[in-house]
């Protein structure tokens, strides 16, 4: 692990105070039989190539493509999502909610930064930083309008904060233009942030 | 848009401190709702620490309030790594002597 080192010394290594806190704790985990080394590796290895966006840019665009599928999302998401192979290690109970014309729907944790993993990978930083999880729920507009998104004033705002029980994903709008298109090329239409409620889909054409 | 999203983890430590809380919840020894909980009252005092920062003082306390280890123990533990990396030469993995 190069980050634990600190070169400056010539002899000796060091590690830096947060590092030895992680080495003492892992290190005594692992002698309980709290915690395998291989499973913690698999788990990294897990967050940091195989879970992200992508997952649920495909339950997104099967829901656009499939009205059945969509039905089944929005009134059971979390056997909707598994059956894509999709499953919250956690255990946490899915909802989808769904943008329409009339109502935008915004995610937000305002106690920490409770997310859906599953089919989002780990949350951005702004989502788990203070200004954003303060603001979503004061001022959603004027967030929104920070992130490049502004919606008709008709356009009603509901905004939903995450627990450690329940877990929200954002049905985003289908973009008008995109009719007979297959669920895998729909899939590059959803953004991340579409499905967190800070953006919509791309228009067709927006993709390269 | 989506702009390139930064690295899932920043440094090797936030993973393990990440991966160490996932795997405790998954065997039971604690709950989402505890872990959250635990988690968002280091984050309501964060002052500047960093968002894993409060991921690992949440865990620490969390593994002694469920006596899955003491504090004593984890602090000597800190030590002897600490003293364990001072006697090693650079570029030989630490190791904790026996």
């Amino acid at each position: 692990m190069p980050h634990d080192h600190d070169h400056d010394h010539d002899e000796g290594s060091e590690l830096s105070p947060i590092a030895l806190r992680v080495k003492a704790l892992e290190s005594l985990l692992v002698e309980k039989g709290y915690v395998e080394p291989e499973a913690l590796d698999t788990l990294i290895e897990t967050y940091e190539t195989k879970i992200g966006p992508r997952n649920g840019a495909r339950v997104v665009a099967k829901a656009w493509s499939d009205p059945k599928y969509k039905a089944w999302l929005l009134a059971d998401a979390t056997a909707a999502i598994a059956s894509l192979g999709y499953t919250g290690r956690q255990g946490e109970h899915m909802v989808t909610v769904e943008n329409t014309p009339g109502t935008h729907n915004l995610v937000v944790c305002t106690l920490c930064s409770c997310y859906p993993w599953s089919v989002l990978g780990l949350p951005p930083v702004w989502y788990k930083a203070p200004p954003y999880r303060s603001r979503a729920v004061i001022d959603p507009r004027g967030v929104l309008a920070e992130f490049g998104l502004t919606l008709p004033d008709d356009t009603a705002i509901s905004v939903w904060d995450s627990t450690a029980e329940i877990r929200y994903l954002v049905l985003p709008m289908r973009p008008q233009g995109t009719e007979g298109w297959s669920a895998e090329k729909l899939s590059q239409l959803v953004t991340r942030d579409s499905m967190i409620g800070t953006g919509i889909a791309l228009k067709p054409g927006a993709t390269s | 848009m989506n702009p390139p999203d930064e690295p899932v983890f920043n440094e090797p430590w936030e993973a393990q401190a990440f991966a160490m809380a996932v795997s405790l919840e998954a065997k039971g020894l604690f709950t989402w709702t505890e872990w959250a909980e635990a988690l968002g009252r280091e984050i309501k005092m964060q002052g500047t620490r960093s968002y894993y920062e409060c991921w690992l003082a949440a865990l620490e306390k969390l593994v002694e309030e469920k006596r899955l280890m003491s504090a004593d123990e984890r602090l000597a533990r800190i030590e002897a790594w600490d003293r364990a990396a001072k006697a090693t030469p650079h570029g030989k993995p630490i190791e904790l002597g026996r």
